[in-house]
C-alpha cells in the first residue's frame, strides 16, 4: 500500500472536522453580523483608554470665537 | 505496510458526542424560556442581537451541562439511564469534557457581555457557577432538596433573557424565575415516583428514598398549591393579560387536581395501575410550563399589535 496523504484517520475524523469547520465559520458570521448591527445603530465604539480621547472631549472654541 | 492507530475505531468521539455533552434536551427549555424572557421585556432588542444572545445563553447552558457530566461521570457510570452518555461510554475522556465545558463557558459569557450588556454576561456566569458548583458539586449528593436547588439554575434563563433587553432585574423577571423554580420540584418528584432504584444505587439522595414516597406525594401537592397563586398572579403584572390569566387559571386548576390525585394514592394503588396517574402528571407538567410561557409570548405579541388590554 502506498503512502497517501489521506490516512484512515483522516477519513474517520471527517465528520468531526467538518462539524468544527461549520461551527467556526458560524462564529465568524456572528461576529461580523454583530459588527454590522452595532455600527449601523451607532453604538459607542470607543471606550475610555487611560487618557481622554479627542472624540470624547468637549469641542475647543474655534478661532473666530476666541477673537471675540 | 499498515496503519497503526491507538484509538479503537468504534469507540471514538464523533461530532454528535460533543453535542450530547451540551445536553441538547435541557437546552431546548433554556432556549425557549430565555427567548420568552427577552421578548416580553419592555425594551426592544435588535433581532440579530436577540438571536445571538439566545445562542450564547444556550451555549452557556450547554457548557454547564458538559461540566456537570464531567463531575458526575462516576454517577453516570452506575445509572442505567445515563450509562450511554459520552463519558461513561468511553468516547470522551473526563479531562476533555472539563476543558470543553470551561472553554465554552468563557466564550459564551464573554460573547453575551459583548453582544448585549455586561450585566447579562455576568448573570450567565453566575448561572453556570450556580449549576456546576452550588448544585452539582455541593448539594446534589448532600441533600434530598437537591431538586429544589437545581431548579433555581434552570429558572435563571428567562431572567437572563430579560437582562439582555433591560440590563437589569425587575419584578416581572423574578416572577418568571419563581414560576420555573416552583414548578421544578413537583415535575421531577413525579418522575422520581415512577423511575425507581437508579438513584439509590448511585447514592444520590432523592426525596423518594430518604423520606419515603408518601412524603414525596405531600411535597408535590404543597409545591403545586404555592405555585398556583404565583402563576395566576403573573397575569396582573405588566407582562400578563387576560389571555395569560385564562391560561393560568385552567392550567393551575388541572395541576392542583393532578397533585391532589397523586397525594390521595397509596403505593399499592400506584403499583396496581403502573403509576398511570404519576406518569400523566409528569407529562402534563411539561405542557403546563410550556403553556404559561407561550401565553406570555402571545401577550407580548398582542401588545405589539396594539391589542394589549392591561
Amino acid at each position: 500500500m502506498a503512502i497517501t496523504r489521506d490516512s484512515e484517520l483522516h477519513t474517520r475524523r471527517f465528520s468531526r472536522n467538518a462539524g468544527l469547520g461549520v461551527v467556526l465559520l458560524g462564529f465568524v458570521a456572528i461576529v461580523f453580523g454583530l459588527t454590522v448591527v452595532k455600527v449601523e445603530r451607532g453604538s459607542k465604539l470607543e471606550g475610555f483608554d487611560h487618557q481622554p480621547r479627542v472624540s470624547e472631549l468637549p469641542a475647543e472654541p474655534t478661532k473666530t470665537e476666541v477673537a471675540k | 505496510m499498515s496503519d497503526i492507530s491507538y484509538i479503537p475505531q468504534d469507540n471514538e468521539a464523533r461530532f454528535g458526542d460533543y453535542i450530547a455533552l451540551l445536553k441538547p434536551r435541557v437546552m431546548s427549555l433554556v432556549v425557549f424560556t430565555a427567548f420568552v424572557g427577552l421578548v416580553v421585556a419592555p425594551n426592544p432588542v435588535h433581532p440579530f442581537v436577540g438571536f445571538v444572545a439566545i445562542l450564547f445563553i444556550a451555549l452557556g447552558g450547554g457548557a454547564s451541562g458538559a461540566l456537570n457530566m464531567w463531575y458526575d461521570a462516576d454517577i453516570d457510570r452506575i445509572m442505567r439511564r445515563t450509562r450511554s452518555r459520552p463519558i461513561p461510554a468511553g468516547r470522551v475522556t473526563e479531562r476533555e469534557a472539563l476543558g470543553f465545558g470551561l472553554a465554552l463557558s468563557g466564550i459564551s459569557c464573554v460573547m453575551l457581555a459583548l453582544a448585549t450588556n455586561v450585566f447579562a454576561g455576568l448573570f450567565l456566569a453566575f448561572t453556570i457557577f450556580f449549576y456546576v458548583v452550588v448544585y452539582t458539586m455541593w448539594l446534589k449528593r448532600a441533600t434530598p432538596q437537591n431538586i429544589v436547588i437545581g431548579g433555581a439554575a434552570g429558572a435563571f434563563p428567562p431572567m437572563i433573557g430579560w437582562a439582555v433587553a433591560t440590563g437589569g432585574i425587575s419584578i416581572e423577571s423574578v416572577a418568571m424565575f419563581l414560576l420555573v423554580f416552583l414548578w421544578t420540584p413537583p415535575h421531577f418528584w413525579s418522575l422520581a415516583l415512577f423511575m425507581k432504584a437508579d438513584y439509590d444505587e448511585a447514592k444520590v439522595p432523592m426525596l423518594t428514598s430518604t423520606h419515603g414516597r408518601t412524603v414525596t406525594r405531600k411535597h408535590i401537592l404543597a409545591y403545586a398549591l404555592v405555585l398556583a397563586p404565583l402563576a395566576v398572579g403573573i397575569g396582573f403584572t405588566s407582562i400578563g393579560g387576560p389571555l395569560y390569566f385564562a391560561t393560568a387559571l385552567v392550567m393551575n386548576a388541572l395541576f392542583i387536581k393532578g397533585a391532589i390525585e397523586i397525594y390521595g394514592r397509596s403505593e399499592a394503588q400506584a403499583e396496581a395501575d403502573k403509576y398511570a396517574v404519576e406518569k400523566r402528571f409528569f407529562y402534563f407538567s411539561l405542557i403546563y410550563l410550556f403553556a404559561h410561557f407561550l401565553a406570555l409570548l402571545a401577550e407580548a405579541g398582542l401588545s405589539y399589535l396594539g391589542l394589549g388590554i392591561w
